[in-house]
Order: C-alpha cells, then structure tokens, then sequence
C-alpha cells in the first residue's frame, strides 16, 4: 500500500442521511434533545400529569348530600384518614408490611448468602434461574397456587393431618386477629403470601451486597477467633445490611400498595390498597381513594430517604 | 461438584437455603397437578383421581382465548413502544454525561417504584379528567408506561459494558452517526434489547394491577383469572388456564436469560 | 513543501482545566513523530484534536494544509490505533480490519482482498475467521493496525498502542512499526509516556507537560540538549544542576544538564568534584551510584567492570566541560 496521495477532507457521505449526520455530530446537544424528547413527553405527560391529577384530587372533598365532588381546596379529605376506621386501615397495612420485611429478609438471607459465596458456576446459574423464574412467573398464579394450597380442604390440611399435628393447626386458628376459620381466610394466610409473592425481591439485593463481600474477609474473621455467630454479627450482617434495606423497600412498597392478595386470600378488614379501591370504585369517592393513596408514597418517600442514607442504593 | 478449593457450606446454611427455594419453587409445581385433578367443586388434596379432560375443556372456551388474544396484543403493542421509549432514554443517559441525567433515571424507575395501584388510580383519575373513554388504548398507556423500565435496565447494563471507544473507532474508520448505529451499536445492544422486549412482554402479559383500571369491561387474561379467583366459577378450567400462563411466561424469561447470561444480569428488580 | 499536521495556537479547554493551550506544531509529511509526556500532559488531547474527536477551543488546524476544525471523524483520512484496540467485538477480524472499506461501499469480495492484503502487512495472514477474543494482545494490536491501515490514511494515529503490551514483544513491535512506517511511507503521530519508546522510535519528539509543549527536536537534542529543567529531568533523568552549583565549576550562572553517563570517578583524589557514595546498584551493563557532592545528589553511571567503591566512600567526580550542558531557562 503506497502512501496516500487522496484527498485529507472527505466530502459528506452525501443524502439526508449523511447531512443529518454531520449536524448532529456538530450539535450533540440537539441529537439528546431529540433522543430524550419521545420518552420524557410519555413518561411527564402521562404518569407525571395522572400523579399530579390524583394528588390535586386528594385536596378536593366529596359533598356528603349529593355524593358530588367538590372542587374546592380543602385538607377535610385528609382529615377523615384519621377518622379510627380509616387509621386502623393505615396502621394494620403499615405492621403487616412490616412483618412480612422482616419474614422476607429472614428466608432470603440464607439463599442470598449461598448463592453468593457457595453456588460456582452451573449450581450458580441454577441458582440465578432458581430466583428468577418465581420472580417473574405470574403473580395470580402464584396466588392462586397459595389459594389452593391454604385452603380447608387442601393439601396444607392434610399435611398437618397426616403428621398428626391437627391440633397444633387448629390451636393457630383459634387465636385471635392471626387466627380465622381457615388459613385462607386468616391474616396468617395473608402474611405467608406476602412473603411468597415478594420474596425473591429481597434475596436479589442481599445476593448483590454479598457477592461483593471478599469470601477472605469471613475467613480472616474466624482466623482471629470468632465464633461463626460472631461472624455474622459483626462481620457478615453490617455487610449484607445495605442489601436488606434495599430489598426491603420492595417487600415493604410492594405490601403497602397491594390489594389483590388481602382481597382473595384474608378477612374481609381492609388493607390501604384495597381501601382505595373500594373507595374510588363502589363509593365513587375519589378524593378520599386519592388521599390514601398519598400515605404508602409517604411512608415509602421517608423510608427511601432513611435508605440512601444508609447506603442502600449500591446494592440496587 | 465443587473443587477441594472452595470449602463447603455448613449443613444448616444448605437445609435453611434448600428450603427457601423449595418454598419458592412447590407452589408453582402444584399448579400442575391440580389441572389434571378430577375434583370440580373444591381444592381438595390429594386429588381423587386425574384426567386431561379438562384440557380440552379450556380449549373450547371463547371467552379464555378472546382474553389470551387481548392479553397478547396488549403485551405486543406495549412491548414495542416500551422498546422504543427506553432504548432511546438508555442511549441518551450512557452515552452523554448531561446535567438531569439522575432525574431522568428516577422518572423511568417510578412507575414500578411506586406501588401499582398508585399508578392505576393516577391513570383512571386522570382519563376521566380527560373525560377518555376506555379502550385499548387505555390499556396500552398503563402498560407501556411500566414496561420502559425493564427495556431501559436491559439497554443501560450493556451500553455501560459496551466501550465508548468503539463508537470513536467507528467514526474514526470513517462511519458516519447512522452507520455507526446501525453497523456497531445496533449489534451489540441487540441481545439486551431482545432481553428487555421479552421481559417487557412477560410483565405486561401478567400485570393484572394497573389494568383493573384502565381496562373498563375489557377482559385481559389476568383480569379472566383475577374474576375466577374472586368468585370461582369453573376450576377446574382455571386451573388449566393458570398451567398455561406459567408454561407461557416461563419462554420469555428462559430466553431472555440465555440472551444476556454471559455478562450483565437480567435486571431482577426491573419488575 | 507542506506540512502533514500543523497546529497554530491551538488551545482545548475542559472549564477551567487547560488541557492543550496554544500549542503550536508542524509535524512533516513521512515522519514518524512522537508526542512524550506524563499523563495528562495534553499529548493525548492533541491526538483526538489530528482525529477529530476533540474540538479546539482556540486556534486552527490544518491536515497537509486543509482546515480541519469542524469536520467529523468520520470525514477525515487520518486513522487511529486505540490505545485498548477498540476491536469490534460482534465482527470477526476480517470484519473488522474491512470495517472502513464496507462503511465507503467497498465490494465484499474487493473489501475481503485488500484486509487480507493488510492482515499480511501486520504479519497475521489467514487469521480473518477468528474473533477479536480469540486472540492474544499482541495479535489484537497487529488487528488493531491492520484496521487503520487499510484504509491509506494520510495520517496514521497511534495512542500508547505498546501500552498494553509485555516488554519482550513491545521492543519487537517498536522495531516492527518503525519498519512499517519507512516501508509505507505514511506519516505517524506517536503518543508515549514512556521516553526510551520515544527516543528509539521517533525521528522527532515533541516532549508535552501542562497542556504546553516544552521542546520539539530530534532524540538527540532532546536526550542531549535539553532546554528546560523538566525535559532534561523527564527524558533520561538526568542530573539538574542549580546556577549556583553551575558557576563555581563553569562560571556561568545557568541551569545545566548532565547525564549520569558522562560523570566519570577520578583516578587520583583532589581532583573534580569531592563527594560521598550514598547508594549503588548492579544493572548488568552499568553500574549506577547516588553520590552527594557539596550539597549537590549527582546520578553517576558507569560501564561494568570498572572499580566500584564502596557505600560510604569518599570519590572524586570529573566530567569533559562541554559534557555540561547549558540550559535555556533562565536562573
């Protein structure tokens, strides 16, 4: 190949193509407003405009004569939360979301750990397929197989039938407020769903912090003499912490808003989702639905903000 | 097998994680069971005898394919602009270091943030606002909206692995902007891309929450089962249509994992 | 005759941060041109200044005399060996190495004759099937250079391409680009941190610090002439003599270089400059010893097999008077 004697400036590739190349290569600025400008209108206009309608609605209130909705501002809608009914709703939402974190994290921990530090490479990738095939199978289903699973005739019955501890179930059941006439039907049931359903959103996140653990570092630990308890307290759970409150504002969101699980499988008391639901469709009260809805966004803005402090979001 | 290199986990880390994924995992085996099960009128365990009958059954319900075919054109349309909407967010994010770039993140990843009932009141509120009537449209609003941000996690992983460099080295060997889409980002985002789609469309085939809202008397497939699972009518025929719903949603996930397995994970919490 | 590159007070500033400023610069048409400098120096932004992928910010540039600022990349006929390769990944290497003949319209089967003609050049023929994980770094830097030269540019570009490379096989590859280079013809603009890869390969250097170029010149001038303080101590480490330290011996107030290799240990005492060895080390061919001389840390370099003193030992140091060379800095 002898030296080039071509031209050193080459012309355009020439087309609208080409000349739309050149502009944008000259204006970087103008190719990301154009690129960041199909996604932001969707995204601002449609969910940012309905979450601002539905918080404007939530200053609205309903006439309690005509059942109209009065458009005028007014905090008396977010008042009536406070009403004990509506309070109890809050609180008992809030403790079952809280439970079902702590659940969560405690069944997670042991897979997040092991496929973290043990699973190499086929048992690894099982391992992986393992969490995301619960994760991303059907939630209906997933709750439908738990409603086959608790009920009175099903096969949970019969297994404590046929290990002869019918009277440990039953004993359960007759407890007050976790009790019922059935696991389908009690706030037990609604609780081990819950689990179920959001677990694999917490063993990801602890998997995630603990993969960046050095596997060294739980050797140096009991190298100086801690006992494999101490370990864990001192050496492995502040370092899968971050993890856990990562997935921990999944279980806990995720609870706060959901309505479909308390509905099919529990009491007929009232979780947050389900209050909205009842309230913007049979009661056609939309500003007091909207004003409910406003309380899991609440609770979730602090809990976000009380994560980042932690250092939470790596781990995401 | 593991080499004598690695030392092996306790006994009980091994039951206690066991446990977990058979906690996970025996629900869903269940399912397939219970479809072949000759009970009618109750969950009952164990099923007093099996039979396919209730395959054939199912197949001849009009009203569980015109749901599937509903569910499948909602996941199709919503899955194709959500492509769309996150690649080009992805792209702008990684490629280009801008003042918002944060923010931007953040407006994607809310719509599953926040609870789905959230943005399912937001959206009905907001159509009668609007005074929209529902269609299937309405639907595709919803579902696109939170679809974008499984695309988005797919692309953003794998521009970040993606070198910038290559794209100079494009350019410098005398590619033009189009031409270095087309000929060096385009091949190696398109796995992710695939990824994402797949995820997209398996997300949006089963989300029932957002789409009790914006679907009025339309009857996806998940909205078919959620009324069955409220006020059972025919089990044995959910119990087949739910079978299917795991076999079906299985497919995309599967494919979707052996796409992007060698580097950048399936965005777990993409969903 | 013209210029390949010239710079004329070219500046490119990042906000506050001035990474080329109003450096001027002629590199000729065939040269093999080196840019030396410690990292961040601005060697590397002059680079993607020649490619196009930086803009200055001030001043213009002209490649074998057309202005340059504002066109793309993609319009230039200059080519650049990355610094990690930029191997394209989803190609195999015939793909890549006919990448630019395909994006100008090429024909498959003229485009697959001449990258196999290229792959031949770098000594890599009948490897156009595999992929670029296939193969080793050297191999991949060889690819890498197939790639640009394919497409005769007037310029070729090379950013710390021996970088990556393990010592063994980057000194046959400086051997092996300069002999590239004579053969074809095509200007090269070299960018090294590392001097010895720039004195031994270049026919001129450009040595960089602060966004400014301190002195242009061939490897002798630089390596025997230096003109700053900081390119006497960066090529070579040399021995920095201060003005005051210079006029009691010379009897000029000036900065001086003096290369370790020049000092010589006197054979009687009384002689030269008194001093005490303070450390020594065996390099194989040299033996090279730190001696403190009247306030002063002298480098001395001496062929092996002559007489080593030992640590802690008083020597005399006596050097030829037009060894010191005189700086242009002023005192």
């Amino acid at each position: 190949m002898p030296a080039g004697s071509a031209p050193v400036i080459l012309p355009s590739r020439g087309g609208i193509a080409g000349a739309l190349s050149d502009i944008f290569w000259r204006r970087p600025k103008l190719l990301l407003f154009l690129m960041l400008t199909p996604p932001l209108l969707w995204l601002g206009i449609v969910y940012l405009g309905s979450l601002f309608a539905l918080l404007l609605q939530s200053f609205f209130s309903i006439d309690d004569f005509s059942g109209l909705i009065n458009r005028e501002f007014t905090l008396k809608t977010y008042g009536e939360l406070l009403r004990p009914a509506n309070f109890d709703i809050i609180v008992r939402t809030v403790t079952m979301a809280a439970c079902v974190t702590l659940a969560s994290a405690v069944v997670a921990f042991p897979i997040g750990y092991f496929a973290a530090r043990y699973a190499r490479g086929k048992w690894k990738a099982l391992f992986y397929l393992g969490i995301m095939l619960p994760l991303w199978s059907s939630y209906l289903v997933k709750i439908y197989a738990w409603k086959l699973i608790l009920a009175k005739e099903g096969i949970l019955t019969w297994l404590f039938a046929k290990l002869h501890l019918s009277w440990l179930l039953d004993a359960w059941l007759s407890l007050p407020y976790v009790g019922g006439n059935s696991l389908s039907v009690s706030f037990t049931g609604t609780f081990i769903v819950f689990v179920y359903v959001w677990l694999p959103f917490m063993i990801l996140p602890i998997q995630a912090a603990l993969e960046r653990v050095p596997g060294n570092l739980v050797e140096a630990s009991s190298d100086l003499g801690a006992t494999p308890g101490q370990t864990f307290r001192n050496v492995l759970f502040p370092l899968a912490l971050p993890g856990i409150v990562a997935g921990s504002i999944f279980t806990f969101s995720l609870t706060l808003g959901d309505y479909i699980i308390p509905q099919i499988i529990g009491t007929s008391r009232l979780f947050i989702g389900q209050a909205v639901y009842a309230q913007q469709g049979t009661a056609g009260n939309i500003p007091l639905a909207a004003a409910f809805t406003v309380v899991p966004v609440v609770i979730m803005g602090i809990y976000l903000w009380a994560a980042k402090r932690m250092g939470a979001f790596d781990a995401l | 097998m593991r080499s004598d290199r690695h030392q092996s986990a306790p006994l009980g880390l091994k039951i206690a994680a066991a446990a977990g994924l058979l906690f996970l995992h025996l629900p869903i085996l269940l399912i397939f069971v219970y479809a072949f099960t000759m009970e009618e009128k109750s969950y009952q365990w164990p099923p007093p005898g099996l039979t396919t009958q209730w395959l054939a059954v199912a197949w001849n319900r009009p009203d569980v394919w015109s749901a599937l075919g509903l569910s499948v054109k909602v996941a199709a349309v919503s899955t194709a602009i959500a492509m769309v909407l996150g690649t080009l967010c992805a792209a702008a994010v990684s490629q280009t270091k801008f003042f918002g770039r944060e923010v931007i993140s953040l407006l994607v990843i809310l719509p599953i943030a926040l609870p789905g009932i959230i943005t399912g009141i937001a959206l009905r509120s907001a159509f009668s606002l609007a005074e929209i009537p529902f269609s299937f449209w309405t639907i595709i609003l919803g579902h696109a909206t939170f679809c974008v941000v499984v695309v988005y996690n797919n692309a953003v992983a794998r521009f970040r692995r993606t070198s910038g460099s290559l794209i100079e080295a494009s350019m410098d060997l005398g590619a033009d902007g189009f031409q270095t889409f087309r000929y060096v980002i385009l091949p190696n985002i398109g796995t992710a891309l695939l990824a994402g789609g797949m995820l997209a469309f398996a997300l949006s085939f089963d989300e029932v929450i957002v789409t009790t809202f914006t679907a009025g008397q339309q009857q996806t497939l998940p909205i078919w089962m959620l009324e069955e699972l409220v006020r059972p009518r025919q089990r044995p025929v959910t119990n087949v249509v739910a079978m299917v719903v795991v076999l079906v949603t299985f497919l995309p996930i599967l494919a979707a994992y052996y796409l992007t397995r060698d580097g950048d994970q399936v965005a777990g919490s993409g969903k | 005759m013209t210029t390949a590159v010239s710079f004329e007070k070219v500046s490119r500033h990042f906000g506050a941060v001035r990474a080329v400023d109003a450096v001027d610069l002629d590199i000729r048409p065939g040269e093999f041109f080196a840019m030396l400098g410690p990292s961040g120096s601005g060697k590397t932004t002059c680079l993607r200044l020649i490619a196009g992928f930086e803009q200055p910010t001030a001043g213009s540039i002209s490649i074998f005399g057309e202005r340059a600022e504002g066109v793309p990349p993609y319009r230039r006929n200059v080519n650049t060996v990355f610094q990690d390769y930029a191997l394209f990944p989803h190609l195999n290497v015939l793909d890549n190495v006919a990448y630019g003949l395909m994006v100008k319209g090429v024909g498959r089967t003229e485009r697959a004759k001449q990258a196999e003609d290229a792959l031949k050049l770098v000594q890599l023929p009948g490897y156009g099937a595999r992929r670029p994980s296939q193969l080793s770094g050297g191999q991949r830097q060889r690819v890498a250079l197939a790639r640009a030269l394919v497409n005769k540019p007037r310029v070729l570009l090379l950013d710390e391409p021996l970088g990556a490379l393990d010592l063994k096989l980057r000194e046959n590859m400086q051997e092996e680009l300069k002999l590239l280079q004579r053969a074809l013809g095509i200007t090269f603009v070299f960018v090294t941190h590392d001097q010895g890869e720039a004195l031994s390969m270049a026919d001129r250097v450009a040595v960089f610090n602060d966004g400014r170029i301190m002195q242009i010149g061939t490897p002798q001038d630089i390596y025997e002439r230096p003109q700053t303080r900081f390119v006497a101590d960066f090529v070579g480490s040399s021995n920095v003599l201060s003005p005051d330290f210079v006029a009691r011996y010379s009897g000029k107030r000036r900065w001086a270089s003096l290369r370790p290799e020049k000092i010589r240990l006197a054979e009687k005492a009384g002689q030269g400059v008194a001093g005490t060895v303070r450390a020594r080390s065996f390099l194989g061919a040299t033996n090279r010893f730190t001696v403190d001389a009247e306030g002063t840390r002298l480098h001395v370099i001496t062929p092996a097999g002559q007489p080593v003193p030992e640590d802690g030992a008083d020597v005399s140091l006596v050097w030829l008077p037009a060894d010191l060379h005189l700086m242009d800095e002023p005192a």
